[in-house]
């Protein structure tokens, strides 16, 4: 793996692995819907914050206790055609305290200045669940996948 | 008709409307079974993958390799450097490129054949052209990158192309639930529509990777609109985003 990667991997977290850390071990609340940050940030231009109040992301879901051994697993690589996926999960207490990405496809890291000439004009608001009637879905499904097999995997081991 | 296959690791998802269109869309398949044969840096004997271990020069590359490779350097520049195919060992990779310019090529296979309402979409990145089964302009819903089985927006894209990349977030550990506030800032996903595709697909991955200033990029660029989620479920979107909000 080259180092590009790695420094990647190191510093990337799906937050998949929150999901099915909400799932496989402790019943943790999701993030909620925040739209107070906006005021008087600076990092977002001229964001007009009329993002209303209501809460968005799904409400936490009691998961059983997890029958996983302390330790840390490293999951199989698992090609998302961007770039291979692997990951370490690490369990403490019987739960996934933390999941590291091995590998992760990425196409740079360094960073990139962007122009900041024109003011952008940009709206807020916060995400909320709409009706499932659509035609097809658009979302980064197919590296979330790559990771849930790989996490799959370390998983198993930690069972074993 | 609608078909779904697994090629390049991911769901490919074709839908024309009308019957006996069960050979086009092999054929759509058949092409991107022929792209992954050739673009693969896993398949060891693919064009790329000997390009990469220097058994063919690059004046024996395929037509097709050389226009991937004319598009990424483009691209690149187009991201200040950004979008970079040249890995740091010095070696090629072209995935980045090559998915959106697949799709936006089957659709090519598909209009030819005569058909005006169909879509393709290839691990979320979506080529849409007419209406649906019932007249109607075409939906896309976002997923959520928090639950996937749920829909947080839905987009009528008008023949315009949609990609999204993202479901990640940066960070030392997985999402903490009493993180201070800075950290709700970190970007979930981020959903361009694009003239077509292949443009949606290749800046949904620059922006993406820009972190939170790759929705001002998105709203800089014309003709592309982009949708970002972050970490604490906000989502920020440009100013004509809205303009695809409605049928």
């Amino acid at each position: 793996m080259d180092m590009k990667k790695l420094l990647a991997a190191i510093s990337i977290v799906i937050l998949i692995g929150v999901y099915i850390f909400y799932r496989m071990s402790s019943a943790t609340p999701t993030p909620a819907a925040t739209t107070g940050t906006l005021t008087g940030n600076p990092d977002i231009g001229n964001i007009n914050p009329n993002a209303s109040s209501t809460g968005s992301t799904p409400p936490p879901t009691p998961a059983p206790a997890s029958a996983y051994k302390d330790g840390s697993y490293t999951g199989s690589v698992t090609d998302a055609f961007y770039g291979k996926v692997q990951v370490k999960a690490i369990i403490k207490n019987g739960v996934i305290t933390d999941v590291v990405f091995l590998q992760y496809p990425n196409d740079a890291e360094h960073s990139v200045e962007v122009s900041n000439h024109v003011i952008p004009l940009l709206t807020a608001e916060a995400i909320k669940v709409q009706s499932a009637n659509v035609d097809t879905i658009s979302g980064a499904t197919q590296t979330s996948e790559a990771f849930q097999q790989s996490l799959g995997s370390a998983l198993v081991q930690a069972k074993a | 008709m609608r078909q779904t296959r697994l090629i390049m690791g991911m769901p490919i998802e074709v839908e024309i409307v009308g019957d006996d269109v069960g050979d086009i869309i092999d054929e759509g398949f058949e092409y991107l079974i022929s792209v992954d044969e050739r673009f693969s840096t896993y398949k060891q004997e693919s064009e790329i993958s000997r390009f990469n271990r220097a058994e063919i020069g690059e004046n024996a590359l395929s037509n097709e390799m050389k226009e991937v490779f004319a598009l990424a350097e483009k691209t690149k520049k187009e991201t200040r450097g950004y979008f970079d195919i040249r890995r740091p060992d010095g070696t090629i990779d072209p995935s980045g490129i090559v998915k959106g310019w697949a799709i936006h090529n089957v659709a090519a296979i598909i209009r030819k054949a005569g058909h005006k309402d169909f879509f393709v979409n290839a691990g979320g990145d979506i080529a849409m052209e007419g209406k649906n089964a019932i007249g109607e302009e075409w939906s896309v819903g976002i997923r959520s990158p928090f639950n996937t089985t749920e829909i947080v927006k839905v987009l009528y894209p008008k023949g315009k192309g949609v990609a999204t990349s993202g479901s990640y977030v940066r960070g030392a550990h997985i999402y903490n639930p009493l993180a201070p506030e800075d950290e709700l800032k970190e970007v979930m996903s981020i959903t361009v529509i694009g003239p077509n595709v292949f443009e949606a697909d290749r800046f949904a991955t620059a922006a993406f990777a820009m972190g939170k200033s790759g929705i001002r990029f998105i709203e800089n660029l014309p003709g592309l609109e982009g949708y970002m989620i972050d970490k604490g479920g906000v989502a920020t979107f440009t100013s004509g985003f809205s303009s695809y909000t409605h049928a």
